[in-house]
């Protein structure tokens, strides 16, 4: 595979050189290099932290700024950052207020997580988590708690973002959080595999003509392999997957976000659009609020992912508040 | 009177041990990785142990040297087995300080501090396709000898051959844990990663500890 890149081994630390550099007006290295902190700071109120490996960018690094992340933990690719990174990442966001670290649900971040918890603990910082569990395919709804997360990730930091700006306590800010995550459901379609850099080949295929649904943010096989369709049935897939889960009784107003994975071209993902609003729309939701780009991806994974999240007053007004980092902008700014 | 022995002065010895014999399995332990996870498994652990063994300092004791290791795998490496390898060597180091000498009592002591701290942690028992498929078994083996009066140098050369045979045994196993699970009835028929990677570790550490065993008279 052709790459824009130095050492193999070295593609996180040359990617947040570049990502620092850029951004300087936003972001800064911490002292720990593996961790990216926002320049706004956190004082006066709840700090909110999140963390992953790398290779989903813009996620996380892309998300930390105003209105929403103050400090992220970077990983290596697809691999969970180190509990000493969380652990930095939690004293970055924290000015006595607490934070709220709110993370996908995968094995090595939870361990990692729990980890830099117990220590920050030890400092006297008050630490509260919100797991992240919206990909719908991962596992059936009883087993929610193993479900892992994915692109709903983005809205719940924005909510609970929203609410620590508010003025509100760590208490609240987690429930906040809770509640965004809850009301969230995502679900990925694959139409090929993709790289990690150090390995140099891929670990899973999806033939040619074919598509995996369900399809996790690192290749973990999905619901099931049907051959390759037109948008418009990949989207009627998706749109049932993630809608099949929420009452239309707890209200009809959504926020939709669709992401490339990688390798899709932005004109793919409205079309996706087109197809996913108007099937949302002839079920009776209505879109509150649209996001179309790459959010977050998977190297130069090829295909698309669908996030909705079902809100209510209160959710809608954080998910609108004013936020500002590098890969987020605009919402009611 | 005689006991078999290691000076803890073997710390650098068995950290660049540990560091090359995971390099060497790396190709391996990679591949067992991309059949259920994302194939890199070999190369953060080689990263990690590789890391720690340019920190050890030539003249530190074993818990010392095992210290840095631990530090390295928590603060540096990440992942699932950032941590869980991390308290396993802080267990070890922990058990090992004031050693001047370690014997098959503090070795086994020593192991099995470092077990229970990576089950409590993990939070994996027996059958969920995990490394606590290799470290249970290799425990319960250790400690049995151990009560039998076996030296010290059989209950090593016992603990390498369980570690293996545990291994091997994870290929029937479907995983319950970690990110293997995610595909649970596609991880059977294949070695656990993290199984495979914790019998490299056991046996590298039989090997440097058998080649530096000595019988010292007790008084």
């Amino acid at each position: 595979m052709q790459r824009v890149i130095n050492e193999r081994d070295h593609v996180v630390e040359d990617m947040l050189a570049g990502f620092c550099s850029a951004h300087r007006d936003r972001v800064a290295a911490g002292d720990n290099p593996r961790v990216i902190v926002s320049t706004k700071g956190t004082q006066g109120r709840v700090g909110i932290v999140s963390g992953g490996g790398s290779g989903h960018e813009p996620a996380f690094v892309g998300y930390v700024g105003d209105g929403m992340l103050d400090a992220v933990a970077v990983g290596e690719v697809f691999t969970s950052p180190s509990s000493r990174m969380f652990l930095d990442a939690i004293r970055a966001a924290d000015s006595g207020h607490g934070v709220a670290c709110l993370y996908g649900n995968y094995a090595g971040d939870n361990l990692n997580v729990r980890m830099a918890i117990r220590q920050a603990e030890k400092e006297g910082i008050r630490v509260g988590v919100v797991v992240a569990n919206d990909d719908v395919l991962s596992a059936p709804l009883a087993d929610r708690h193993l479900r892992r997360g994915v692109a709903g990730e983005i809205l719940m930091w924005k909510v609970a973002a929203a609410c620590a700006r508010d003025g509100g306590s760590l208490d609240d800010v987690l429930a906040a959080a809770q509640r965004a995550i809850d009301a969230t459901r995502s679900v990925g379609v694959g139409l090929s595999s993709c790289v990690i850099p150090a390995v140099g080949k891929p670990n899973f295929t999806v033939e040619p003509g074919q598509m995996e649904v369900g399809i996790g943010h690192h290749g973990e096989p999905g619901q099931e392999v049907v051959a390759l369709e037109p948008s418009e049935r990949i989207a009627s897939r998706m749109t049932s997957a993630v809608l099949g889960e929420l009452d239309r009784a707890d209200g009809t107003a959504l926020v939709v976000l669709v992401s490339g994975l990688g390798a899709t071209p932005v004109m793919e993902t409205y079309i996706a659009y087109a197809d996913i609003s108007r099937q949302i729309e002839a079920t009776g939701f209505t879109v509150h609020r649209a996001l179309v780009g790459n959010y977050f991806t998977s190297l130069e994974m090829m295909g698309v992912s669908l996030t909705v999240m079902q809100i209510d007053d209160s959710l809608a007004r954080w998910v609108d508040a004013p936020a500002d980092c590098v890969s987020f902008q605009g919402l009611g700014a | 009177m005689s006991r078999e022995v290691v000076p803890s002065l073997i710390g650098p010895e068995v950290v660049n041990q540990l560091a090359h014999d995971i390099a060497e399995a790396a190709p391996y332990l990679s591949e067992l990785d991309g059949a259920t996870g994302d194939g890199d498994h070999g190369i953060n652990m080689t990263k990690g142990f590789s890391l720690a063994a340019s920190r050890v300092d030539a003249s530190s004791n074993l818990s010392a040297c095992l210290d840095v290791l631990s530090g390295t795998l928590i603060d540096d490496v990440g992942g699932a087995m950032g941590p869980l390898y991390g308290v396993f060597f802080e267990a070890l180091a922990a058990e090992a300080s004031g050693h001047e000498w370690i014997d098959a009592a503090t070795f086994a002591a020593m192991l099995e501090s470092a077990v229970r701290a990576v089950l409590e942690i993990g939070g994996a028992t027996l059958g969920d396709k995990t490394l606590a498929d290799v470290l249970i078994p290799s425990l319960d083996d250790v400690s049995t000898r151990l009560a039998a009066g076996d030296p010290f140098d059989e209950i090593l050369v016992s603990m390498s051959a369980t570690a293996e045979q545990s291994r091997d045994a994870t290929k029937d196993l479907v995983a319950r844990l970690g990110r293997a699970s995610r595909v649970a009835e596609r991880s059977r028929g294949h070695i656990d990663a993290g199984a495979a990677s914790c019998a490299v570790i056991l046996q590298s550490l039989a090997v440097t500890l058998r080649r530096r065993l000595t019988v010292q008279p007790q008084i």
